[in-house]
């Protein structure tokens, strides 16, 4: 059994080592501009995720029967001055492994169905060393044993979701929706960051074991007192809103539908929106320091569970209808974790990865099913009504589907009260500073924009 | 080994002199543009000869004679120019830049793209950033400064901004030298001094109000010009070397509000411009201030992540300027008005804007990540609502370099029957500064401790005279002028 215990290292070493080589290999090739043929792309990461799958697995069956629950892979400190260090430093525990495995599971059905759905894409390339991107950052970011590991993998998989919205270039509204889901991205990141710096100042260190107590999750006692876990448990659930697309941040989730099918199912369908839930099971030790703040949480869930379902049920693109009844079941997620149920939200946010993945997949083909059931039928299936309907006036009925349709109204509430008056700001001070050049200069009027001409074709200048 | 403790540095001025020279009489342009790239490349191998012949003697601790074979020692007796930790790495970051840039000088921007005017900047670059003399480094800046003009003249461009702003810092430069000259070891007169340097240094790296000629510069000279004379940071050299040393805390605090200011407001003027050229003169200035911000916050991590992000600036958004650059060169002035979907032309291109972008705001894996990351620490340790600017300011740089990406790569279908791609000289440069980025970012260790060991210098400047130094050589009159006041105001090891 010691062997078996020094070889555990390894074995972490090679479920993060499969996703980064992954990367590697994909990037630079991509870097140096030597496409690899659809054949190459498809078995390296075959190869990449059987490798890491097997590594995890076996850390899992060594758990198992040792009934050790917590394997540490330290790679020791990446930055150390007095002052500041980093260290890096990978968990392997109740909470880590079966997400772990539930990634690799996930991404391997999406990379097989991938590789045949986008065969002979012009961004099949693009699409897979995004897709390694968001693998490497839902590895490190499930493995991590200190903020900052965190916070770096959290990155990846927010810059890899972005750009795989804006997938379909030749259009305008996908690099919009793409825009618009980065910024939530960067303010979730914002939060995080921040929480990464208070902890440091807090506990001296961003190890989450010296945070939530030496005990494997979930035994962990937080050291923090009420109004710590408050400040901090405040920044990680914003964080977390960010990314799982909670109130008020949902509106992301259905411009996030604007790229191909298989981001859609594991990015906003089975991983990429349950982090958040993940951070929050993660972190569940220091939530608990403070019942305000689980209070929040199960609001916030609740909140955003009800509101999903509502918005959900009005939509008329299945991939919308999807993501929103997976908001739905975020949301719940969120509200078990504030109640304290762990392993329920932990078995609830592995199932409901599995099933929504299903769904994604299955949604294109199940059109085409719906079609030639209503054609062979000759009339339209029939269409529940929403049950909250029966009991309320025909203005309240009004008024609910109002406020589906309009996703809540929080698209429009975020423009309006930030993006709007931001823009119109700065966009005053830049006709100021145009102004002020000008007078510098001694010209009449405000110095013109320089207004570019159109894009000058190479044939053109040849 | 036998040829390391040579005079590399002074060696390497003197080369880019001679090679401003030399190219201003050769007429062929290709033959220009091929001295132009020799030349630079022997001044680059120059300064990382300078750069590890500082480093393998702090490394073995020998000390060798100063004056062997050195120019400044027959001709003017003493050392004006020298390596120390603080411009140890960036003699040869700014040699770098001037070699990349000359060679990715794309055939369409030859005529416009002044090799003569590179080298001789390239020469008061090194000079400046060589020179820890406070008088010689003032006029080095205010030579410097006249650079520019010639710029703006050869292209008959208005330079009615450009010289109101640096006359004014010429100015504001010689008056606080002279007044410190008169000091004494009076306070009063240090104080005045200081207060008229900072105002100098604030003029020259730009800070608001005083930074409509960086947009005005961005957009009147040539891409690549721009690029030189400002993303080396001299400004921010200006400030440790002369104000530091003597600036009393509100003084200080003084750079600190204004630099924070400028960074915010920088980094939201980046977010809704609609040229190309002026959201890089802003995003420029947001980064330029927020190395200024890890300055005067004057705690060792804050100044070692300020010396850190100035390391990174100068690479990634070098690197990323000269993206820019070769996009112009193929697709002319780029509005941000509209979606021009360049990825499939040119998907290198698109890639090297992601990298060099992603990495001057600090994304993980890239050198800036830790500079960012010890920027935060080191603000939210000294205040609360510093770090939450600081935070503020790099989201906001995040979402402008998506949005111009984008912008400038997806949302539309562009046409073109012959090959965009970047050319093999463009992508020998893109991947040295790839590769630099990256190991930089998964090896950060070294270039942090080298910022390190030079924050320390700074904060402790009776502590480490620079080995290159005789033992019995006095100080400058700088520290003589101000020894006193120095020591009473900032005592060590506090601050």
């Amino acid at each position: 059994m010691p062997e078996t215990a020094a070889l555990m290292p390894w074995l972490g070493a090679i479920v993060i080592a499969a996703p980064l080589v992954l990367v590697v290999y994909l990037g630079v090739s991509s870097l140096l501009n030597l496409p690899l043929a659809e054949q190459t792309i498809s078995k390296s990461i075959q190869a990449s995720i059987v490798t890491g799958l097997l590594g995890a697995l076996a850390i899992l069956t060594f758990m198992l029967a040792s009934g050790g629950r917590h394997v540490v892979v330290d790679l020791g400190e990446w930055v150390e001055t007095a002052g500041f260090h980093v260290r890096v430093m990978f968990v392997f525990d109740r909470l880590s492994v079966p997400f772990v495995l539930l990634s690799f599971v996930l991404t391997g059905t999406i990379a097989a169905f991938g590789t045949r759905y986008l065969h002979r894409e012009r961004g099949y390339n693009r699409f897979f060393v995004l897709y390694a991107v968001f693998l490497l950052g839902m590895i490190t970011a499930s493995l991590a044993g200190t903020i900052e590991t965190l916070f770096f993998g959290w990155e990846l998989v927010g810059l890899s979701s972005a750009l795989l919205v804006a997938f379909y270039q030749e259009r305008p509204a996908p690099a919009r929706n793409g825009l618009w889901i980065w910024g939530v991205y960067r303010v979730s990141d914002a939060a995080l960051l921040l929480a990464a710096v208070v902890l440091h100042h807090m506990v001296g260190k961003g190890d989450f074991h010296h945070l939530l107590g030496e005990a494997p999750w979930p035994q962990g006692q937080a050291s923090a007192s009420s109004s710590e876990a408050f400040v901090v448990g405040l920044l990680l659930l914003a964080a977390a809103a960010g990314k799982s697309g909670l109130v008020p941040f949902c509106g992301w989730l259905p411009r996030a539908m604007e790229g191909p099918t298989p981001s859609s199912a594991i990015f906003y369908g089975a991983l990429s929106v349950h982090l958040g839930a993940f951070l929050l099971l993660r972190v569940s030790p220091l939530l608990e320091c403070s019942p305000v703040l689980c209070s929040v949480l199960v609001v916030l869930g609740l909140c955003t569970a009800g509101l999903a379902y509502l918005i959900g049920s009005v939509q008329t693109d299945i991939k919308a209808v999807l993501s929103f009844a997976s908001l739905s079941q975020v949301g719940i997620i969120v509200a078990e974790i504030g109640l304290g149920f762990r392993y329920l939200a932990l078995v609830h946010l592995l199932g409901h990865a599995c099933l929504r993945t299903l769904q994604f997949l299955r949604a294109p083909s199940l059109l085409h099913d719906y079609h030639s059931l209503e054609n062979a039928i000759g009339q339209h299936l029939s269409q529940p009504r929403l049950p909250l309907l029966r009991w309320t006036s025909t203005g309240t009925q009004a008024w609910i589907y109002r406020l589906a349709l309009e996703r809540g109204y929080l698209d429009s509430w975020i423009t309006t009260c930030f993006v709007t008056p931001f823009v119109g700001l700065f966009r005053r001070c830049d006709a100021l500073e145009r102004a002020w050049t000008s007078w510098l200069l001694g010209t009449r009027s405000p110095a013109p924009e320089n207004k570019p001409t159109p894009p000058v074709r190479m044939e053109e200048l040849v | 080994m036998i040829l390391l403790p040579l005079p590399w540095l002074e060696a390497a001025i003197l080369i880019a002199l001679i090679g401003a020279v030399f190219i201003s009489r050769v007429g062929n342009l290709d033959r220009a543009w091929r001295w132009g790239v020799a030349f630079t490349a022997a001044v680059l191998s120059c300064t990382v000869l300078a750069s590890l012949t500082f480093y393998l003697q702090e490394w073995t601790g020998t000390k060798t004679d100063w004056s062997r074979g050195s120019l400044q020692a027959n001709l003017l007796g003493r050392p004006y120019l020298e390596l120390d930790e603080l411009n140890a790495p960036l003699v040869p970051a700014a040699a770098l830049l001037h070699f990349l840039t000359a060679v990715a000088t794309a055939r369409t921007k030859m005529r416009r793209f002044s090799l003569t005017w590179s080298l001789s900047a390239e020469a008061f670059h090194l000079a400046k950033f060589g020179c820890t003399q406070p008088m010689v480094l003032m006029t080095l800046l205010t030579l410097g400064a006249a650079l520019p003009l010639v710029e703006l003249i050869n292209r008959c461009r208005p330079t009615r901004i450009y010289v109101l702003h640096m006359s004014l810092f010429a100015a504001l430069l010689f008056t606080g030298g002279i007044l410190l000259q008169r000091a004494d070891g009076s306070s009063t007169m240090s104080t005045a001094a200081a207060v008229f340097l900072l105002a100098a240094v604030l003029i020259r790296c730009g800070v608001v109000p005083a930074h409509c000629w960086i947009t005005d510069w961005f957009e009147n000279a040539s891409f690549g010009i721009a690029l030189l004379y400002v993303i080396p940071l001299s400004g921010v050299y200006a400030a440790i070397r002369l104000v530091l040393p003597i600036a009393p805390d509100w003084v200080l605090h003084g750079i600190g509000l204004m630099s924070l200011i400028t960074a915010f407001y920088a980094a939201s003027m980046a977010l809704i411009q609609r040229e190309v050229r002026r959201f890089f003169a802003y995003f420029f200035l947001s980064h330029a201030s927020l190395v200024l911000v890890g300055l005067q916050l004057h705690t060792a991590v804050a100044l070692t992540a300020a010396l850190s992000l100035w390391f990174a600036v100068i690479l990634s958004l070098g690197g990323f300027g000269l993206v820019l650059r070769a996009l112009e060169s193929r697709f002319g002035p780029l509005s941000l008005r509209q979606h021009y979907g360049l990825y499939d032309h040119s998907p290198m291109l698109a890639l090297s804007f992601l990298l060099t972008g992603l990495a001057s705001v600090g994304f993980p894996g890239t050198f800036g990540f830790v500079a960012a990351d010890l920027l935060v620490e080191g603000a939210l340790g000294a205040n609360l609502f510093v770090g939450l600017v600081v935070i503020a300011t790099g989201a906001l740089n995040g979402i402008a370099i998506i949005r111009v990406y984008l912008l400038l790569f997806t949302g539309a279908r562009h046409t073109s029957t012959v090959s965009l791609e970047l050319g093999l000289r463009e992508r020998i440069v893109v991947l040295t500064l790839a590769s630099l980025i990256l190991l930089g970012g998964v090896f950060p260790q070294a270039g942090i401790s080298s910022r390190r060991r030079a924050a320390d210098a700074i904060l402790n400047p009776f502590s480490a005279p620079p080995l290159h130094a005789a033992e019995s050589r006095p100080r400058s009159w700088w520290l003589r002028a101000n020894r006193q006041y120095i020591v009473d105001e900032f005592p060590p090891p506090h601050r």
